[in-house]
């Protein structure tokens, strides 16, 4: 495919009186593994609602797969493959496990095959899904009876159920201890390893630092350094902003 | 249970119960039997829109009279053809009117259906809480249009008066009675229908997060406007027959907060996860008000179910479907 | 054009809105700033009607005196109910349905006991400027619409000057955007709802005596309200006390001209259906933030 897989163009977005984002410019090409930190407040989640759909930008467009994404809203652009996972788990409390991952097969890649998808078509890609999150043992478990961790790697699991192109992973690793950070990481290099390109928005530095190809970082609404990962953390302004906190 | 072997469960049920109420020989049963019935397609209706995805509908009596109001319109049609129509017309019409019921219940429906549809259209968009005042602004603004539209009775009321007798089913009552054991068939076999499908997982992401669920590629703005269409429809087909079985309607009574009420109380004392629910909290409510509004007053009646409403919300949100599956699984663990 | 007709009209409506954000001065604050849908508002009115009445026709104090003194016990009763509220549904984020159908049923109950304690008669109360009217030029103020008007406007200054000034007028105003900054500065956010709560359901007590100088009661009356009110707090702004008092007015001059020239039976729907025109076109509403 020629071009980026993302091209998010001096995107601008005001709460009110408050610039939450000021003319953000972000490429990401097809199969990269993107870092993008920031302090809090700086704008993170609300450039990734922007992307996604969940809120309107005011100025600036998002292009994605050469496609333009303005006035879509963010289910038509989950099914053209952007998939994201929240910062704050939202599972499906009414239902089990494996029917959250049931729902985006059900509706993205339905809609995007053109025609349903056998239950046993279903159920297959379910458990495919569940086992790659080491989570097929709580399958007709509710998410109330998940663990923190478990139900960061349900929001994941669900995310990629709608078999996106690119996936942007919000704070999936907030509170987690070492190792369960670690296995994130690995599932997301995984993830990237199957062709999914992967955002992946974070504080724990070591995380984004062993994942990333190229980080971005964010403060203020504004993007101050855009390159490797050994660079940009050695840049003044990023020191100072993000780094010195 | 596949459907065919449910909607047949039901009509075997649906028929026992027509003819036991005819061995009994005295027309009450079915004039009660017809309330509850009544009720029963109301809560499920109700509870498509408000179990299933989360949406508070306050003006269920707006779509109910909806359904009445078509019936009376074209009742009154049918009694002045002759001053409506021009002499070349007037022979035709008084062949097709009076229109049989059940072509009523469906334009009845259609009409409901139609202005849910629109109503859902216009306030959708916005937060479910706008939905819910916009639905009780709804059902005022018809009943002042109804008040305000002689031709069906306006403030004064409509006489509509149905045949005596019908072949087949002898006295109209069990006529109407039959229709409405089909109306509930049609009502619960839908209900569950919904609950098996792809559009029962779309319509229960709806009401549990409304943001995740978009975001896992639901249309929730057409799903949400499926179901308030259905549930209009469906609460607009029940209304059809009611001119034709009280005899008398005026704004009143067609657009009586009692069933805005019952409508939301029964569902969520029967339980509002599942079909079962509505007809349980239906079947149990309305024979309790019907025995209540004979030996006590309709006021009190109403108070108890009020009072019910709000014990089973804060103790027993899950109705009473709910506690027994809590029960049952206390028993299996046991 | 008959001018005299029309502007009695206007000033009519001027009086009656400002009775009106009176009224819907409760929901600016409960749904408003608190996010709490209570359509049982209405109902919490009438019960200050119908306290009005009894006070007056055992005792012949004045319906407004009546409400000041009873404001404690409303206050108290709002503490109750937001309470029971917060417990059973906002400390699990059920809110949206049940949290409705909990004041749908509590709006239910409390019409259907005012219904069997007093009956469907029209209740009124004597008041010695009922019936007669200011004249000034050729404009008529009734003073059953004069006396609420003023008394309205004095209750929405004092609102809106400790909504703005009072630290807890401030808190109430911020525990909605940021509960979070609240508990930074050592406040409870739940003890700042239940006393903004209180206060919304105190502000009914008063409204209830407005009601019955202006109009006979009888239960139902409540929800002809239901539209109107919200029909205010949305055109006004929600969280927009100043948006409130503006909608309020322009609602009661509609309302009034409307009835004037094509008969009172439009009215409850000119409130609806200015709720549906400004939910399609202007959800935020005319001073929403």
């Amino acid at each position: 495919m020629m071009g980026p897989l993302l091209k998010v163009d001096q995107l601008g977005k005001r709460f009110g009186g408050f610039v939450a984002l000021d003319s953000v410019a972000l490429t990401v090409a097809e199969g990269e593994r993107v870092g993008l930190i920031g302090p809090n407040g700086s704008g993170k989640s609300t450039l990734v609602n922007c992307i996604c759909g969940t809120l309107h930008n005011e100025t600036g467009s998002v292009t994605f797969a050469g496609e333009k994404m303005d006035g879509l809203i963010a289910h038509e652009r989950t099914r053209r493959g952007l998939a994201r996972s929240f910062q704050l788990p939202r599972p499906f409390m009414s239902m089990s496990v494996a029917d959250n991952i049931r729902v985006p097969l059900l509706y993205t890649v339905a809609a995007r095959i053109g025609h349903h998808v056998s239950k046993a078509e279903a159920d297959d890609r379910c458990m495919e899904l569940l086992k790659l999150v080491a989570l097929d043992h709580k399958a007709a478990k509710n998410p109330r009876d998940l663990t923190q961790v478990e139900m960061r790697k349900l929001e994941l699991a669900r995310a990629m159920a709608a078999e996106p192109k690119l996936l942007i992973a919000d704070e999936s690793m907030a509170g987690l201890s070492h190792s369960e950070v670690e296995d994130i990481v690995t599932l997301l290099i995984r993830l990237n390893e199957r062709g999914i390109t992967i955002i992946m928005i974070e504080h724990i530095m070591r995380a984004v630092m062993s994942f990333s190809q190229r980080l971005a970082v964010l403060v203020s609404g504004k993007k101050i350094a855009d390159g490797k990962p050994d660079d940009v953390i050695k840049e003044k302004e990023v020191i100072g902003a993000y780094l010195g906190q | 249970m596949r459907t065919p072997a449910f909607i047949l469960i039901q009509i075997v049920a649906g028929l026992a119960l027509y003819l036991l109420f005819n061995y009994f020989g005295n027309d009450y049963w079915f004039f009660a039997g017809y309330t509850v019935l009544q009720y029963v397609v109301l809560a499920t209706a109700w509870n498509i829109l408000g179990g299933y995805c989360g949406y508070v509908n306050f003006g269920s009596a707006g779509f109910f009279a909806l359904g009445a109001y078509t019936s009376v319109f074209f009742y009154n049609v049918g009694q002045g053809v002759d001053d409506l129509f021009p002499d070349s017309l007037a022979g035709v019409m008084h062949l097709i009117f009076p229109l049989p019921m059940p072509l009523l219940i469906v334009i009845g429906g259609f009409v409901a259906g139609l202005v849910g549809l629109g109503t859902g259209y216009l306030t959708l968009r916005l937060r479910g809480v706008f939905f819910a005042i916009a639905t009780l602004a709804l059902a005022v603004v018809l009943e002042t249009l109804i008040i305000n539209w002689e031709f069906v009775g306006g403030a004064r009321g409509a006489y509509v008066i149905p045949p005596a007798e019908i072949p087949v089913f002898g006295p109209y009552i069990q006529f109407l009675f039959a229709l409405m054991i089909l109306l509930v068939i049609l009502s619960l076999t839908i209900a569950r229908l919904i609950e098996r499908s792809r559009l029962g997982y779309g319509f229960a992401t709806i009401r549990d997060d409304e943001l995740a669920a978009e975001a896992c590629g639901v249309p929730t703005l057409r799903l949400k406007l499926i179901a308030t269409t259905i549930s209009g429809a469906l609460m607009g087909m029940a209304g059809a027959p009611f001119p034709y079985y009280i005899g008398y309607v005026e704004p009143g009574s067609a657009f009586n907060l009692s069933y805005a009420v019952n409508s939301i109380a029964m569902p969520m004392i029967g339980g509002t996860s599942t079909w079962v629910g509505p007809l349980i909290g239906a079947v149990l409510l309305g024979t309790l008000q019907q025995i209540a509004t004979v030996t006590i007053s309709s006021a009190v009646n109403l108070l108890i179910v009020g009072l019910l409403l709000i014990g089973f919300v804060i103790v027993a949100p899950s109705g009473i479907v709910g506690l027994a599956q809590v029960w049952m699984r206390k028993r299996s663990k046991a | 054009m008959d001018f005299s007709l029309l502007i009695n009209a206007i000033i009519a409506g001027l009086m009656l809105g400002a009775f009106y954000a009176a009224v819907s001065a409760g929901i600016s604050i409960s749904f408003g700033m608190l996010d709490i849908v209570n359509i049982a508002h209405p109902a919490f009115i009438l019960v200050g009607s119908y306290i009005a009445y009894i006070v007056n026709v055992e005792l012949g104090v004045d319906p407004i005196v009546v409400s000041i003194v009873a404001l404690p016990a409303f206050y108290a009763l709002g503490a109750l109910v937001y309470q029971i509220y917060y417990t059973s549904f906002e400390k699990y984020g059920q809110e949206s349905l049940r949290g409705l159908a909990f004041f749908f049923g509590l709006l239910f109950v409390t019409e259907v006991c005012l219904l069997l304690v007093f009956g469907v008669d029209y209740r009124s109360i004597d008041a010695p400027y009922i019936g007669s009217s200011l004249s000034i030029a050729s404009m008529e103020f009734p003073y059953r619409l004069l006396i609420p008007f003023l008394a309205s406007a004095a209750m929405f200054a004092v609102l809106q000057i400790f909504l703005s000034r009072s630290f807890i007028g401030r808190a109430v105003m911020a525990v909605s955007q940021d509960p979070m900054a609240l508990r930074l500065m050592a406040v409870d956010p739940i003890r700042i709802k239940r006393i903004a709560f209180g206060i919304s359901i105190a502000t009914a007590s008063m409204a209830g005596a407005f009601l019955i100088i202006i109009q006979p009661v009888i239960p139902s009356v409540g929800r002809d309200y239901i539209g109107r009110i919200f029909a205010i707090c949305v055109l006004g702004g929600l969280g927009s006390l100043p948006g409130t008092l503006i909608a309020a007015l322009l609602l009661g001059v509609i309302e009034s001209i409307t009835s004037v020239y094509y008969g009172p039976s439009w009215s409850p729907a000119v409130a609806f259906g200015l709720l549906l025109l400004t939910l399609a076109v202007r959800p935020s509403g005319l001073l929403g933030r």
